[in-house]
């Protein structure tokens, strides 16, 4: 019997597809009906209009055959990105975009790490300004292109039909909103999104002394530590030199702390450091803008947050030295940067 | 002239239109192996690395992979039926849809249009004309083997069909989206399950694109080439079955340390260890056939393609189950190791077999030689070095990343990204130069048979009055 299938060939073929289909039923389709493929983590929300015309973007760029969006469990991702990934964070990705290769870094928790849309921004334009060996492209020509709020209107009405728990009310007012914005701005508020249904690592700002000294003082061993720290996590947005950029990343080393003359004591450089932009409340500077600042309570330890505010010490001591004979750049070294 | 005519034309179109859209994958992948080292390579919105990948793998997998499968399956078709397609005006028609779908299939990647799955990035109108091409590719390969005119159907006809069935599941599930424009969707399924039934299908795209109908080619051409029978029709029975068997259950050692339910996990790594079996079936296979005369190695210049390509074969399908295990996993997925991989089946087994398959059948169509030996082997050592040179590269840079990703001091990362990242500059230079090699042995390639049919055309157009042209082989 077993020799006479090879002379029938449409019961060969139902044979195949019965064989092919074991496989795909155990893994493929029956998980679809196990609660465990249906998470949805509470603090998550639907795409607002911008995000989605953002994600839109993203793979209409191919930003997925770079850039993965997905945070393995291992201690070193954990360290470099943040909390691994959840099963609930993407109930709303359709497709998903986890990526499979990670030519450039992992992008899950880039609202931990990067929430700084200007930063997102000039990153965009010219990645090369900001990382002078990355092989990214520039995508400066997202700001010429004006986004279309009924395309994106059908979009979400196409979601809503497969149950994403969009309103017309909702789609109407968050479209319209949508009139004048550049692709550029939805594909950063899309990317600076990214993770943010996890809840981030927070310190208790309002336990915090803002007079405490830096323990670490003038150490060097703790400047040349901050140092490599401060490469590696500050210097993206404030500069290799610690002077920040005009009009958005503030210098370190001035006597203007977060938009008001005079610095900042060593406990309110903690607070901003280890708090990001939440710290504001804390330290009530009116003239600083809200959010931007990643808050770094996670990521860094005390300690590494005293050193870092060493590095800044004694580099603000040489700047003062240094300014008057020389430009910028000869204390930022040439090691390359964290992202 | 037999009672019959075997439908070359299509065979010979398919073959032709295969090679068009390789030398177009092909160049697109050298431009964007530049890219990844020269971001000022990225010209235009449509020719940036992000859009042009895409093109690359789809213009190969599907233009010069899947054209070559359709032309070759019509041969090994025709051949193990003896007697013509049963529909050849269908397939006519589905070689000019082939065309224009490829075509389309190039200019939206490029414009942008994708469901960002991969090897399912097409939208929906092309995912249509997709079903519709395959739809046809089944009705004749069917309706010919029913119509057959030999009792028994030959191993590579079992992996024609198998190929035939599983293509259309897969594609057709994993492609299910709802449509929202033109030319964008959004894929039935969220989130994890989206994860899952694209790797089931993307796993599956390797499977019985790259692989069953590969076969089909090897057990049929090797056999035709060196004269050998193959070695054990009882091995080929089993390790079809525990093929076709196996491969559907592991999808998602691509998910590995993803947020996918363990269980799914893991049941795809033991699945996926378990296809080292049925995989080397065919290798002990292909060895133990030509193993009945090696002197067929320096006698039929084909059968080196033929028993390298399979060696290949043989290493990709140890590395892969190897690749799927945690611990090796966790050191080189996401890195440059997997398209080192993935070069080694694509240029190494996939290209070798196709090629040396082509180079079987284009001097047959016309009753003639091919053009040059001496070129085909030029071909085949620049397929080789070129292959060689791009994956070893690869695996080392890839090892490399993966280590400095994970080294931590003191509970601390030793390395940035971007410090991990420039050190693949050099690796990805010589990935460019393996490409180049590479790419000038398939240029010989495409010469050889462009002048084979020329001269078959000449030869045919002078007998053409005379005497109708015997079918061969």
């Amino acid at each position: 019997m077993a020799g006479k299938i090879y002379g029938k060939p449409v019961a060969f073929a139902v044979m195949a597809t019965v064989v092919i289909l074991v496989g795909s039923i155990v893994t493929m389709a029956y998980p679809m009906l196990r609660p465990e493929m249906h998470p949805r983590l509470d603090a998550l929300k639907p795409f607002s209009a911008l995000q989605l015309a953002g994600r839109d973007l993203y793979q209409r760029e191919g930003c997925v055959g770079c850039h993965t969006q997905t945070v393995r469990p291992l201690a070193s991702e954990v360290a470099r990105y943040g909390e691994y990934s959840k099963a609930g964070e993407f109930a709303y990705d359709r497709p998903f975009l986890w990526g499979s290769k990670r030519t450039g870094p992992d992008l899950a928790r880039e609202s931990w790490l990067k929430p700084s849309e200007a930063w997102q921004k000039r990153h965009l334009r010219n990645p090369q300004e900001v990382f002078p060996r990355s092989n990214m492209p520039r995508y400066a020509f997202l700001e010429q292109a004006k986004l279309d709020p009924a395309e994106t209107a059908s979009h979400m009405r196409a979601l809503m039909r497969v149950g994403t728990p969009y309103t017309d009310a909702q789609i109407a007012a968050e479209t319209a909103a949508l009139a004048g914005k550049t692709e550029m701005d939805a594909l950063v508020a899309y990317v600076v999104s990214l993770g943010s249904a996890v809840p981030k690592p927070k310190i208790d700002l309002a336990k915090l002394d803002l007079a405490t000294a830096n323990p670490h003082g003038d150490d060097p061993a703790a400047v040349a530590r901050g140092q490599k720290l401060y490469v590696d996590q500050c210097s993206a947005c404030h500069g290799d030199d610690a002077r920040g950029q005009e009009g958005t990343f503030p210098s370190l080393v001035d006597e203007v702390f977060l938009g008001q003359p005079g610095d900042g004591t060593d406990g309110a450089y903690f607070a901003i450091i280890a708090g990001g932009s939440d710290a504001k409340g804390r330290l009530g500077r009116a003239g600083m803008p809200d959010g931007g600042m990643a808050a770094f309570a996670g990521q860094l330890t005390d300690d590494d947050i005293w050193d870092v505010i060493s590095y800044l010490r004694a580099q603000k001591a040489h700047e003062a030295k240094e300014t008057p004979k020389t430009e910028a750049g000869e204390h930022g070294q040439p090691v390359e940067k964290h992202q | 002239m037999n009672d019959y005519r075997y439908d070359h034309r299509t065979v010979e179109g398919f073959i032709l239109s295969a090679i068009v859209w390789g030398v177009v994958g092909i160049l697109v992948g050298l431009l964007i192996s530049v890219q990844l080292w020269a971001p000022g390579m990225n010209f235009a919105p449509y020719l940036t690395y992000g859009r042009l990948r895409p093109v690359h793998t789809n213009g190969l997998a599907f233009g010069l992979g899947v054209g070559a499968i359709f032309g070759l399956s019509y041969w090994i078709v025709m051949r193990l039926c003896k007697r013509p397609l049963l529909f050849p005006r269908l397939a006519r028609v589905q070689l000019w849809l082939f065309n224009v779908g490829i075509a389309a299939a190039a200019v939206t990647l490029a414009m942008g249009y994708t469901q960002s799955n991969e090897y399912a990035e097409l939208e929906w109108p092309l995912d249509i004309a997709i079903v519709v091409l395959w739809v046809m590719f089944a009705v004749n390969v069917f309706g010919t083997v029913i119509k057959r005119r030999e009792e028994q159907m030959y191993v590579s006809l079992w992996y024609v069909l198998a190929t035939v069935v599983a293509v259309a599941v897969l594609y057709i599930v994993n492609n299910l989206a709802i449509p929202a424009g033109f030319l964008k969707s959004y894929h039935l399924f969220a989130g994890v399950n989206s994860a899952n039934v694209q790797w089931w299908y993307g796993h599956n795209a390797v499977g019985f694109v790259f692989t069953t109908p590969i076969l089909a080619m090897f057990y049929y051409f090797l056999p035709k080439s060196t004269g050998l029978p193959i070695y054990s029709h009882r091995l080929s029975i089993v390790a079809f079955w525990s093929l076709v068997f196996a491969y559907l259950w592991t999808g998602a050692h691509h998910l590995v340390y993803t947020p996918l339910p363990d269980w799914i996990q893991t049941l795809a790594i033991v699945f996926t260890l378990f296809l080292i079996a049925p995989s080397w079936g065919s290798v002990v296979n292909g060895y133990y056939t030509v193993g009945q005369d090696w002197s067929k190695m320096k006698t039929g210049y084909l059968t080196k393609f033929f028993v390298l390509g399979i060696t290949f074969y043989g290493l990709q399908t140890v590395q892969g189950p190897t690749q799927a295990l945690r611990v090796v996993s966790q050191l080189i997925h996401f890195t440059d190791w997997v398209p080192g991989h993935v070069h080694m089946g694509t240029m190494g087994w996939v290209t070798l077999t196709v090629t040396a398959s082509i180079y079987y059948v284009i001097p047959r169509i016309y009753g003639i030689e091919i053009h040059s030996e001496r070129l085909a082997n030029l071909h085949f050592w620049f397929a080789l070095v070129g292959q060689l040179l791009f994956s070893i590269t690869m695996w080392i840079t890839g090892i490399q990343q993966g280590a400095m990703w994970k080294v931590m001091e003191n509970g601390k990362l030793k390395y940035s990204f971007l410090e991990g990242l420039v050190r693949n500059y050099p690796y990805w230079h010589t990935r460019t130069l393996a490409g180049i090699v590479f790419t000038v042995g398939m240029l010989f390639f495409v010469y050889n048979v462009l002048r084979t049919i020329q001269k078959g055309r000449a030869l045919e157009a002078q007998r053409a009055p005379a005497a109708p042209a015997a079918a061969t082989a």
